[in-house]
């Protein structure tokens, strides 16, 4: 066991387990967890899932839990909720713990948004059908197992049959943590939409800047019979920061879901997305952009697994590259032997901006069934040169043209994205992160 | 407005362009034409300054100035326009937001004030009507699932708006119907004035019925093999090629 795994985590857990208040289910929970993490460790480069990233600088590091009572600069808050342009609810976390005074008043009828860690004191009843059925304790993830060992809150989102809410949700997970002293935080998630019910859920991660932290997420979200989320993650982390996620989904039947994942902060960064069809008759899309600089690493991992007959599922996932970053995307689409007339397309596509970036990709079709559409692909290349060149034979600078080809390249991502200070945002980011790009919207 | 000397050029390793010759003044249309192969598109794209043809000897010299050392960019803000042979598709870039960047880059380089989105959305509309362009094509990816036809004309459409001092066509008529041809040389014709100098590439006669030439050149195995006026071009259509090709073996 390292320094880090008998220093704070233990600490942590154990404090979390002796103090004696919450529900028994969830100390068992806590215990299954930290067992799952505590008999294997933080992974290695050997293993199989982590070939591609390795985790020994979060292995290495000495966290300390953060300092209680830090706050959110109102001047960077106001630029993580979209300056002022988002109309939903929003949730702000700070340091892994809910803030009363930065959040909006929340909830309508049959909307229930608010803490975990509130639920979990008051009600703790509606969690436990729930709360680590789709991403529990596993042997392959054990940040999963400290996860569930060390939760203690996040948002709580849950809505009743056939409410469809017109605002969007707005989860934001800041962390103050500072470079002398790295910060770890555990949000833990929970949406529940009701059959027929309608959530526009978002995420945003991000923290102080040059600040040093690990962020170890995880987001359940279950779509029961007929109902519709659609999710977006804003990983939007600080330059040194770890950050390590699972979001795991089931769709009953005839469910939509639909995921939009923007990676672009962190220094070191593992996502693993994983959706699950438990009825037939469901709709799944998992679209992900993930941009790398200088020496960033950005590794995401999906699963789609249709477990059922008569379900869709579309998966794109593009990477833009530059200076020394690494991308790795590794999907796969599972097809179980019952699921009959599935439709399943995944593509990855990779654009490197320069000779020192780096990108593994590998798509993975595994087919049990034998009547099923399903399709995959991976592309990785440089800008095009004749297009280039077109655009520098109508008087297009190189530059401008270099970056007017690579807003292109994530252009169709971007306009998918239908809340608007959202889809906002990301242009304003890929603009300011491609200094010679176009000032409006380009297509 | 152009002088080529000796112009040689490689692409890929082998020679294309073996010392060419070509003058072209203000106000003048000049018609290449030539074989396929014969090296009509490296020499357009040598004056567009495209990366990958190398210029291994002679000077062409645009408007008193050497125009190979200007980088493409600079070319085209100097007044240089390529239609090119096979436009190329842009997903996720509009033709409009495309056209915009590009005049403005090009304003800016006369010292001209950046358009404004009013003012550019009316010089589209009047250049749309040139080549009887769709409006909706304008405000879609450029030359993304357009039809042959529809992305000559936006060529020729880009040309309007650009404004060019030199127009060099590279088959803008390969692949159109005779009424697509009609418009796009009707839209070209539009275009002619005594300050614009166009080279018009083409394989066939057919588009010299419509774009009437003041001069006619003949490009085989990378030279200038035979000028003449317009008349050259309806002998070489009844004669073919063969007839020159004999002649240049002959030399
Ligand atoms: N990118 C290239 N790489 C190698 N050879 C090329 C390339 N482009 C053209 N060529 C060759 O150069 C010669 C002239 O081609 P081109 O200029 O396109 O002729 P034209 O336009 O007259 O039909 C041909 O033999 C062609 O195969
Ligand atoms: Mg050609």
């Amino acid at each position: 066991m390292t320094a880090a795994e008998s220093g704070v985590f233990r600490a942590q857990y154990e404090a979390l387990t002796q103090d004696g208040t919450g529900p028994g289910w969830l100390g068992a929970l806590r215990r299954d967890g930290f067992a799952h993490f505590a008999s294997r460790g933080f992974p290695g480069p050997r293993e199989e899932a982590w070939r591609h990233t390795n985790v020994a600088p979060i292995a290495r590091a000495t966290f300390a839990l953060p300092e209680p009572g830090r706050t959110v600069p109102a001047e960077r808050l106001s630029r993580l909720d979209f300056g002022g342009a988002f109309t939903g609810w929003e949730i702000v976390f700070v340091d892994g713990h809910f803030s009363r005074e930065l959040s909006s008043p929340s909830g309508a009828e049959g909307v229930r948004i608010g803490s975990l860690a509130d639920a979990l004191r008051d009600e703790p009843e509606r969690l436990r059908p729930h709360l680590a059925r789709l991403a529990p304790p596993d042997d392959t993830d054990p940040f999963r197992g400290l996860n569930a060992a060390l939760l203690e809150d996040g948002g709580f989102i849950e809505l009743a049959p056939g409410v469809a809410p017109t605002a969007p949700v707005h989860l934001i997970f800041f962390s103050t943590g500072d470079a002398g002293r790295p910060t770890v935080t555990h949000p833990r998630t929970l949406v529940v939409a009701g059959g027929g019910s309608h959530a526009t859920v978002v995420e945003t991660y991000a923290g102080a800047e040059g600040g040093a932290y690990l962020t170890n997420a995880v987001t359940e979200i279950v779509v029961e019979a007929g109902a519709r989320v659609d999710h977006y993650k804003l990983q939007r982390e600080s330059e040194g920061a770890f950050h390590v996620s699972t979001l795991a989904v089931e769709l009953g039947r005839d469910a939509t879901f639909s995921d939009h994942n923007v990676c672009v902060g962190g220094a070191l960064v593992r996502q693993h997305v994983e959706a699950r069809f438990a009825g037939q008759g469901g709709d799944c899309a998992l679209f992900g952009l993930f941009v790398g600089d200088g020496a960033q690493h950005h590794d995401t991992r999906t699963l789609v697994d249709h477990a059922v007959p008569h379900c869709t599922s579309r998966e794109l996932y593009k990477g833009i590259l530059g200076g020394r970053s690494r991308g790795v995307f590794h999907g796969k689409v599972l097809v179980r032997q019952d699921a009959q007339k599935t439709n399943a397309y995944q593509a990855n596509q990779n654009l490197l901006l320069s000779k020192e970036a780096l990108v593994n990709s590998t798509p993975a079709l595994e087919i049990h069934a034998d009547d099923v559409k399903c399709k995959h692909g991976s592309t990785t290349g440089q800008l095009d040169p004749l297009a280039l060149f077109y655009l520098r034979s109508r008087g297009i600078g190189e530059d401008a043209a270099r970056s007017l080809l690579t807003y292109a390249f994530a252009s169709d991502l971007v306009s998918r994205i239908t809340v608007q200070p959202v889809r906002v945002a990301l242009e304003a980011f890929l603009h300011h992160r491609l200094p010679a790009a176009p000032q409006e919207a380009v297509a | 407005m152009l002088e080529i000397r000796g112009l040689r050029a490689r692409v890929g390793g082998n020679e294309i362009l073996k010392g060419l010759d070509l003058t072209v003044n203000a106000g003048e249309v000049h018609a290449v034409m030539g074989p396929n192969g014969s090296g009509k598109s490296t020499l357009a794209h040598v004056l567009a300054g495209r990366p990958g043809y190398e210029v291994t000897g002679g000077s062409v010299t645009y408007r008193g100035r050497d125009l190979l050392a200007l980088s493409p960019e600079e070319r085209a803000r100097e007044g240089v326009f390529l239609a090119f042979q096979y436009p190329v598709e842009i997903p996720g870039v509009s033709n409009v937001y495309f056209l915009k960047a590009a005049l403005n880059a090009v304003r800016k380089h006369r010292g001209e004030p950046e358009l404004d989105a009013m003012d550019f959305l009316a010089l589209v509309k009047e250049k749309a009507k040139v080549v009887d362009i769709d409006e909706s094509l304008v405000k879609r990816p450029v030359n993304e699932g357009f039809s042959g036809g529809e992305k000559k004309r936006n060529e020729i459409f880009q040309m309007a708006i650009l404004d060019p001092a030199l127009a060099i066509l590279d088959e803008t008529d390969s692949g159109l119907d005779i009424d697509a041809l009609r418009v796009v040389a009707g839209g070209v014709n539009q275009l002619r004035s005594k300050d614009r100098a166009m080279i018009v590439v083409t394989h066939y006669q057919r588009l010299l019925n419509f774009i009437v030439p003041d001069r006619v050149h003949v490009l085989m195995d990378g030279r200038i093999a035979r000028s003449g006026d317009k008349d050259l071009a309806l002998e070489l259509e009844s004669k073919g090629y063969e007839w020159l090709e004999g002649q240049v073996a002959a030399r």
